[in-house]
């Protein structure tokens, strides 16, 4: 059974631009590499409904910013044996983030867009999740193994994480992590 | 006139150096590097920033090398276990107040404190943020002071006391809540004493000063402190 031998890896999309997962298909011939070794078990690349269990190593993009996605990273940490926080946005809440400087930020934001910058239907929509208070980088809600900051971040640390996980190693970011 | 020499210790080098400087201007004489932010040749010493801590042999609180003389035997550890970890510490802290996005910001890949926090391995910032909300005043003609992303560093506050000399901008409040101010904390544009010299610009290590619609790359100029005063001398 050659595919129980493959790592398992998942992805998942919070409150991001999806630059990161750009960027995570930018790593060029590493993908190959990658391929041999990992099984893509969910995410926005892939069409799977449920987060799986057993998983060994999840790449999450962007903010805590709604319930849904506060249950959703909770289930991805629950399930995930190593969480690496992907991109400027999941490690510090980045661009989604600014609007913690404001006041009531939650119904702020919703009635600026929805109101005040728009022509028709000016209503707050209420069928969708619910906003936080704030807006969190992942480790202030759950516990991450290791970040890779950026925005987006580059390919190539991405690749060097990965495959520094998949030898086995400890990937050390001095001299390469990048903000901004 | 003769020049009192001393003989010390940095790391694995052994220097002699001229008496009367300080352990980081010594070290980056001779082309040891010790993070720093608030130091600027040319300007006084602060020792507001606190990264560039330094172990000396034999004692054991850590010193502000950038405000540390050297002096003989001198024993100066610059870069231990203890040293990194205290360094990334105050980098988070640093990033923690105010609100420092470099995705959106001016100075994103011109930042000291970006390229330190990248080159120390500060990945993530492990205290809750503050997420303030400063006054930005972009009522001079081109000159533009965002409060939320000045680190306090007062290099702005040196170079127009101590270079221009006119001590146009200063401190108001105190510890995180310090404030950069124009004049009496008046509108940039009413600031009688701003000579709109730019050297505050040239000089923030970060984007809280900058002038509008030019690049940080062109604006920013580091030396222009210790070249104006190597002039003066003569």
């Amino acid at each position: 059974m050659p595919t129980n031998a493959k790592t398992k890896l998942a992805t998942m999309w919070l409150s991001g631009c999806s630059g990161c997962h750009m960027s995570l298909l930018d790593i060029d011939e590493v993908l190959l590499d990658l391929a041999k070794k990992i099984q893509l078990v969910y995410g926005p690349l892939v069409d799977i409904k449920n987060f799986p269990e057993g998983v060994d190593v999840t790449l999450i993009e962007g903010a805590v910013a709604n319930k849904e996605q506060v249950e959703m990273l909770k289930i991805a940490r629950e399930r995930s044996r190593i969480l690496i926080a992907m991109g400027d946005c999941a490690v510090t809440g980045n661009v989604p983030a600014l609007r913690n400087s404001f006041e009531d930020s939650d119904q702020a934001v919703l009635q600026r867009e929805f109101v005040e910058n728009s022509d028709i239907q000016q209503t707050i929509p209420t069928d969708v999740p619910k906003l936080l208070k704030k807006v969190y980088p992942l480790h202030e809600v759950v516990k991450v193994d290791f970040f890779i900051p950026g925005c987006p971040p580059p390919a190539g640390n991405i690749a060097y994480v990965l495959t520094e996980l998949l030898a086995g190693k400890v990937p050390l970011m001095e001299n390469k992590s990048k903000y901004g | 006139m003769t020049t009192k020499t001393v003989s010390l210790k940095i790391d694995e080098h052994e220097i002699t150096a001229q008496e009367g400087k300080s352990i980081l201007e010594t070290a980056i004489e001779n082309g040891i590097d010790i993070p720093h932010l608030c130091f600027l040749a040319g300007l006084t010493k602060t020792g507001a920033c606190r990264l560039c801590i330094v172990e000396l042999k034999g004692q054991a609180k850590l010193f502000a090398s950038c405000s540390t003389p050297i002096s003989d035997g001198m024993e100066v550890i610059t870069n231990s276990e203890k040293l990194k970890a205290y360094r990334k510490n105050t980098i988070q802290l640093l990033l923690s107040e105010r609100t420092h996005v470099c995705s959106v910001c001016v100075a994103n890949k011109n930042c000291e404190l970006q390229a330190l926090a990248d080159k120390l391995g500060v990945e993530h910032v492990a205290f809750e943020r503050e997420w303030t909300s400063e006054n930005v005043d972009s009522s001079h003609p081109f000159l533009v002071i965002d409060r939320n992303r000045c680190i306090l560093c007062t290099r702005c506050v040196r170079v127009c006391d101590e270079i221009e000399g006119v001590h146009a901008l200063d401190l108001k409040l105190r510890g995180k809540d310090s404030q950069i101010i124009v004049d009496f904390d008046d509108s940039w544009d009413k600031a009688a004493s701003c000579t709109s010299c730019r050297k505050c610009a040239k000089v923030c290590p970060v984007g809280a000063i900058y002038v509008e619609g030019e690049p940080l790359s062109e604006t920013k100029d580091t030396g222009i402190a210790d070249f104006v005063l190597s002039r003066r001398k003569k």
